[in-house]
């Protein structure tokens, strides 16, 4: 037990300390921060819905809607 | 039809957009790994500090690259799913198993061992660290690698069955997706890497060269990522060779598109420069080039390994001619019949569909029956004619000749880097044109190596999963002003991102050239 302990807290202290001493880090985390803010939040949600899970809501009825589709896009 | 070939164009646009600029960020995540992992590993042989300062010093150019193109990749997930659901779902069973493994790979590899790397410094063993560098350079690697299957995949679907019920292809052999394609796809894609990271190195090391600073380390950087660099590059020919003998068996219309080659012939020469006629068509008696120089034989030892070899042109695979298993040119099926038999496939699906509503097991097994026999042409029956299914032939053409006229002049600066770094440092330190040469180049491998993405994808259209589905049939019923206004969304964020990625890239090299690196001033 106590050597799992100390393995967590070296591990703790091995990121903990390694964000606390970053320089350049720091900037990039803003960006990467706001970047996955841009790409999740406002993106995914306003604009990129997964079309086939928000408007059916079994396998069965996207499989059918798909089918519908192929079948009668090329006619 | 119109807006529909509009929503069409305007997400084949943005999933470039977005495919372009991910690509951007990987290949040099997958060879500086590599090189900042050679670097290390001669710190640890040799114990000297200068190897550890190099080893820094790229480390932090590679944790910005790292940084600025994480999740980039996500957002092609996003446009499948948006713009392109028929597809998702289409071929969801085999892409789910791959994507699934990448994402578990990417995130326990990558995750843990890039912040070891990172932050492990004095905390873990020198050892332990070592091995951590590597293992971020084997999960970018490996990450990669389910990614180019899948890919794969789509310029050749197999290892697969078609079940009308689930509307889905149902993966049946998971190894037969690792096929001749996808093996030299992958090593293709990783080795153009290496070669991209070593012209990153070289002419970052240029610039410190042009400054008279830090010239030691330069000289240490070129070598490592000439040596990389060069090695990478011919394992980048040789795979690609490997893969234009694959797209040869099962893309011929695509080989024929990178050549512009509308009529076979026996012992068919190679175009090393010109320019292809626009009023060219597969059947008109138009000249097939406004201006050409070819290369005798070219083609054919390029496609068949084989100096009289017979290629088809476009207009004889139209007609029928393709290429076996075994690399034999043989008459099979003519895409007219081919779009024929793929209209009795879209009937056979609508009967299928149609019995499956009224529960009548009989004439659902009857449909099925007549669907599994012609579905090998299931996406021809989305063509109303044969021109339907030819692609861009001018793009593909040139995308493939800027590629390989690239590739050349690329092994020629390797070769020309090693040579003066080892034996005439002294123009290497003081000509300033040959540093220019060597800065002015880094843009250029980045040209060269999403050309041969260009040449890849536009060369596989109109498909999106060759042979069965076209990209017209692929994508979502949305509209068209959405997907304008975030293809426009994108471009913006995307500019943003990668001005702020070139700017903390510079004020790094030129901070670190006065900080960590004046060891070498010392020693």
């Amino acid at each position: 037990m106590a050597n799992i302990t100390g393995f967590s807290k070296r591990v703790w202290d091995l990121y903990y300390e390694g964000f606390k001493g970053m320089t350049v880090g720091k900037t990039l985390w803003i960006i990467i921060l706001v970047k996955l803010f841009f790409f999740f939040v406002v993106m995914k949600l306003l604009f990129f819905p997964n079309l086939l899970q928000r408007d059916y809501t079994t396998d069965e009825e996207r499989a059918d809607h798909v089918r519908q589709e192929l079948a009668n896009r090329g006619s | 039809m119109d807006d529909l070939m509009t929503v069409v164009d305007w997400s084949r646009w943005q999933f470039a957009l977005t495919a372009i600029y991910h690509w951007l960020f990987v290949p040099l995540t997958l060879g500086l790994s590599l090189i900042v992992a050679v670097m290390e590993s001669i710190y640890l042989k040799t114990k000297s500090e200068k190897w550890l300062a190099a080893t820094k010093f790229w480390m932090t150019l590679f944790g910005i690259n790292f940084a600025i193109g994480i999740a980039t990749g996500i957002i092609l997930e996003f446009e499948f799913g948006t713009n392109w659901s028929n597809y998702s779902w289409f071929v969801g069973d085999i892409f789910g198993a791959p994507l699934a493994i990448e994402g578990l790979v990417a995130f326990f590899i990558e995750a843990t061992f890039v912040a070891v790397m990172f932050f492990g410094w004095g905390k873990v063993s020198e050892k332990f660290h070592l091995v951590s560098t590597w293992m971020t350079w084997f999960g970018a690697s490996v990450s990669a690698l389910w990614i180019l299957v899948a890919n794969a995949w789509m310029q050749y679907p197999v290892g697969m069955e078609f079940d009308p019920g689930q509307m889905r292809n149902v993966m049946n052999n998971f190894w037969e997706l690792f096929s001749g394609i996808a093996v030299n796809k992958y090593l293709h894609a990783v080795f153009s890497g290496w070669a991209l990271a070593g012209v990153f190195v070289i002419g970052v090391s240029a610039w410190f060269m042009y400054k008279k600073r830090n010239i030691p380390f330069a000289e240490r950087s070129i070598k490592v990522g000439g040596w990389i660099g060069l090695i990478g590059l011919l394992l980048t020919m040789w795979t690609g060779d490997g893969s234009a003998v694959e797209v040869t068996k099962h893309q011929p219309m695509k080989l024929a598109a990178m050549e512009g080659l509308y009529h076979g012939h026996e012992s068919a020469g190679i175009v090393a420069a010109g320019i292809v006629n626009p009023n060219k068509t597969w059947n008109n008696d138009e000249d097939e080039y406004l201006f050409d120089i070819t290369v005798p034989y070219g083609l054919s030892i390029l496609a068949k390994h084989d100096l009289h070899a017979y290629v088809p042109g476009i207009a004889d695979i139209i007609k029928g001619y393709t290429i076996d298993e075994n690399g034999d040119t043989i008459n099979t099926v003519s895409y007219e019949e081919r779009i024929r038999q793929g209209k009795l496939a879209h009937e056979a699906l609508r009967a299928y569909d149609l019995a499956r509503s009224q529960n009548d097991e009989a004439a659902m097994l009857k449909a099925e029956a007549e669907l599994r026999q012609y579905y090998p042409y299931f996406g021809y029956g989305y063509f109303d004619n044969v021109e339907e299914a030819i692609p861009p032939v001018g793009l593909t053409f040139t995308s493939f000749r800027i590629m390989v006229f690239l590739g050349t002049y690329f092994l020629l600066y390797f070769v020309a880097a090693l040579f003066l770094v080892y034996s005439r440092k002294d123009w290497l330190a003081n000509k300033k044109w040959l540093q220019w040469i060597a800065m002015v180049s880094v843009p250029f491998i980045w040209v060269c190596s999403e050309a041969g993405w260009a040449v890849a994808e536009v060369g596989r259209q109109p498909w999106t999963v060759q042979d069965l589905l076209p990209t017209k049939a692929a994508i979502s019923e949305i509209q068209a002003g959405s997907v304008i206004l975030t293809f426009w969304l994108f471009a913006i964020i995307f500019t943003i991102l990668l001005i702020a990625e070139v700017n903390i890239m510079v004020k790094q090299i030129k901070k670190r050239s006065l900080t960590d690196l004046e060891i070498d001033y010392a020693h």
